[in-house]
């Protein structure tokens, strides 16, 4: 019981404070050719930005490579001999950045920080003479000035949960019985199969439900996410996606015989593309055209959407009814094939 | 010895009797593979902007075609109003909004300044720092361009001239940095989910009392069950080493006998954890819960997905006994980067000294009694 409502909590814990995209205390290495004034004002300035931290004063090339194979080093800053000047009397001074690629995205992050910082050094040096045509830009980040990563996983964390609960852990429970040869016994009882079936979804309807409430609260109180639209409509339509799982879960009770098989096709087929392609972490509209299609099929995608509308845009219902009716149909669908298959089964204990 | 033997024996009859095993250990984590190497970029492919030219000068004509002319960007419109672009980035039909106030060529030729306003769609805000940047950079190529052209021999190059390297993926390619970790996932999947719930299983079924009748011993047991998920998960990483390759061409650049030593390694890790799991929970339900919410928690962590040491530090002491994050590291290190033995001992050691926790834990806890 602590761990099912502990779970959440501690999750989006480490989600909200831990995982972050950008770069914090990236460890570099300067290669200091000259060691004159300026390229010690340079160091001075990348290591006091916060996004830089030295790890050591590297004396020659030949240690770049063993310093990247042990992983202790992003970037080297290779500064040439005579560093400024060349600066002053050539108007000409090269510096190089080389980064460890094997992770592309943060090397590409470090690098373009790495040069701003040095470009700025340069304009604040040339201020005397100031560039004749200048166009500004102003720049606006509408629903998220902060760029707070914070209000991404929120509303995935609340999904990847929602569908381990009520997808995942309903379908294996179903399928509990069905192994055990207790579903039998159900079966012959007096319940109608439908009650049986809605009797043992309540509890993981309950749980989700509350879970995604605490989940909500965690990112309204704790991480300050700010709540445009109606709280209605959001738990309405948080209702829905739950109603969405469970039916998806007991379709995949229907289809599987044993706890593990469930539980296997539950992570595999929900689990991983539910973090991987509902626009959780990575866009969607980044992805190669086909594997968009692919996303138009996984609940989660919506869900999201619709999510991430009310609470950052304040999208009220006229914004989100094609989402909303896309997961309606998709629940009746799940729902239609589970009783047929259901049925058959009925049909088999019978005869 | 003998008596490990029969156990390995049995759990391999039991785990493909089952016959939807089979395909859903090897065929389905490869095709997992495949679509997510391709799904996992933070590349941006195209920026559906949307332009309000409220000056329709030469100037801001000029602007404009630079962002036509790229294959970044999508025009998907030209608003007349400042609000119904605002509306777009509320109906997400657009990702972004360059507005050129009117006045915008007046003030260049006048007064030498001018503005324009970028408004990005900042809900992905890692997405919208790079989309402002692309769109920043251009308008100040365009600027630069002005500059040259008005005033012949002012020099707009900067003195500094800054080289970029970017080494062992010179092209930036995405996949190469996730299907090692992308492959990681997967072999974790077996080794600890299904090991952990397969003792679970004999518990649950009531088969285990049986088992404990018997003289066997802890260790013996242990061992034999553990075997055939160890083995399976190292045969579906070779097997996913080779599609990577095939497919995608990741360098394999180091040597291969380090990755599976330390595939080994870690891989006794998880099942000793998956075995610790299943001596706390009655249930396979509960044991996949638990095991559920230690990978994401591990995984998330791991330096994955986002880069570990930009985490907080109570965030990095709490890695330090995350055995995804050193496996991730051997993995990308030896195969991107060709570490050698001694470039790599620290994770390893970590790896090795959580494995014998790891096992010290289970084999204590496990009790032939109940």
């Amino acid at each position: 019981m602590i761990i099912l409502f502990g779970m959440p909590v501690v999750q989006v814990l480490i989600f909200g404070f831990a995982i972050t995209t950008d770069i914090r205390d990236a460890k570099i290495s300067i290669l200091d050719h000259s060691k004159d004034y300026m390229t010690q004002d340079i160091t001075r300035k990348l290591l006091s930005s916060g996004y830089f931290v030295l790890s050591e004063n590297l004396n020659s090339e030949k240690d770049i490579e063993t310093s990247f194979r042990k992983g202790k080093i992003k970037e080297v800053v290779i500064f040439e001999n005579h560093f400024a000047e060349n600066f002053e009397k050539n108007q000409k001074a090269h510096i190089q950045l080389i980064a460890d690629a094997s992770d592309p995205n943060t090397a590409n992050l470090i690098v373009n920080y790495t040069s701003s910082i040095i470009n700025d050094y340069q304009e604040e040096l040339l201020k005397l003479s100031p560039v004749p045509v200048t166009i500004t830009s102003e720049v606006k980040m509408l629903f998220n000035p902060e760029l707070k990563s914070v209000f991404m996983f929120v509303p995935g964390t609340i999904t990847i949960l929602l569908m381990l609960i009520s997808a995942m852990m309903t379908s294996i429970s179903i399928v509990r019985e069905k192994e055990m040869g207790t579903m039998e016994v159900l079966l012959v009882s007096p319940l109608k199969p439908a009650q049986i079936i809605i009797g043992k979804v309540i509890p993981y309807f309950l749980f989700s439900f509350i879970i995604a409430v605490i989940i909500l609260l965690m990112g309204f109180v704790i991480f300050k996410m700010p709540m445009q639209g109606s709280y209605l409509l959001l738990l309405g339509e948080t209702i829905l996606f739950i109603i969405m799982a469970l039916s998806l879960g007991i379709l995949i009770s229907t289809l599987t015989r044993t706890q593990q098989v469930a539980m296997m096709i539950s992570m595999v087929a929900l689990m991983l593309p539910t973090m991987l392609l509902s626009g959780f972490i990575y866009p969607i509209e980044n992805m190669p055209v086909v594997l968009q299609w692919v996303c138009q099929l996984m609940p989660p995608k919506w869900f999201i959407i619709i999510i991430k509308s009310i609470i950052l845009k304040g999208s009220s219902f006229s914004y989100i009814w094609k989402e909303t009716l896309i997961l309606f149909l998709m629940t009746l669908l799940f729902i239609f094939i589970s009783i047929k298959k259901f049925k058959i089964r009925l049909q088999e204990l019978k005869n | 010895m003998r008596t490990i033997l029969f156990i390995i024996q049995k759990e391999f009859i039991q785990t493909f009797r089952n016959r939807s095993m089979l395909p859903i250990i090897f065929v389905m984590p490869l095709l997992q593979l495949l679509i997510l190497a391709y799904a996992t970029t933070f590349e941006i492919r195209q920026i559906r902007i949307l332009l309000v030219d409220a000056d329709k000068s030469t100037c801001s004509h000029q602007l404009i075609m630079k962002y036509q002319g790229s294959p970044f960007y999508k025009i998907v419109g030209d608003s007349p109003s400042y609000a119904k672009a605002v509306e777009a980035l509320y109906n997400r039909k657009a990702d972004q909004i360059l507005m050129i106030p009117s006045g915008f060529e007046k003030g260049l030729k006048k007064e030498g300044k001018t503005k324009i306003q970028i408004v990005n769609d900042a809900i992905n805000g890692s997405a919208a720092a790079l989309m402002n940047a692309y769109t920043t950079s251009i308008a100040r190529d365009y600027n630069s361009e002005l500059v040259v052209s008005s005033f012949l021999g002012i020099q707009v190059q900067p003195p500094v001239t800054i080289e970029r390297s970017f080494w062992y993926n010179p092209e930036l390619n995405y996949q190469t940095y996730m299907v090692p970790g992308i492959l990681v996932i997967l072999v974790t999947l077996i080794g600890l989910f299904l090991s952990g719930m397969n003792m679970v299983r004999e518990k649950e079924i009531g088969t285990i009392e049986q088992i404990n009748v018997t003289p066997i011993k802890k260790y013996q047991f242990i061992a034999g069950k553990l075997f055939p998920f160890w083995f399976l998960a190292i045969a579906e990483l070779a097997f996913g080493l080779f599609l990577a390759k095939l497919m995608f061409n990741i360098p394999i650049v180091g040597n291969l006998g380090l990755i599976f030593g330390a595939a080994a390694v870690y891989l006794i890790v998880m099942a000793g954890i998956g075995l610790v799991m299943s001596t706390i929970t009655q249930t396979q339900q509960q044991s996949m819960f638990l095991s559920w919410f230690f990978m994401i928690v591990f995984i998330m962590m791991s330096g994955l997905f986002t880069p570990a040491e930009s985490m907080p530090w109570w965030a990095q002491y709490i890695n330090s006994i995350n055995p995804v994050m050193y496996f991730i590291k051997i993995m990308r290190n030896v195969l991107l980067k060709g570490s050698e033995f001694q470039d790599i001992i620290q994770p390893f050691l970590a790896l090795c000294t959580l494995a014998v926790l790891a096992l010290a834990i289970a084999i204590n806890r496990y009790r032939k009694t109940t």
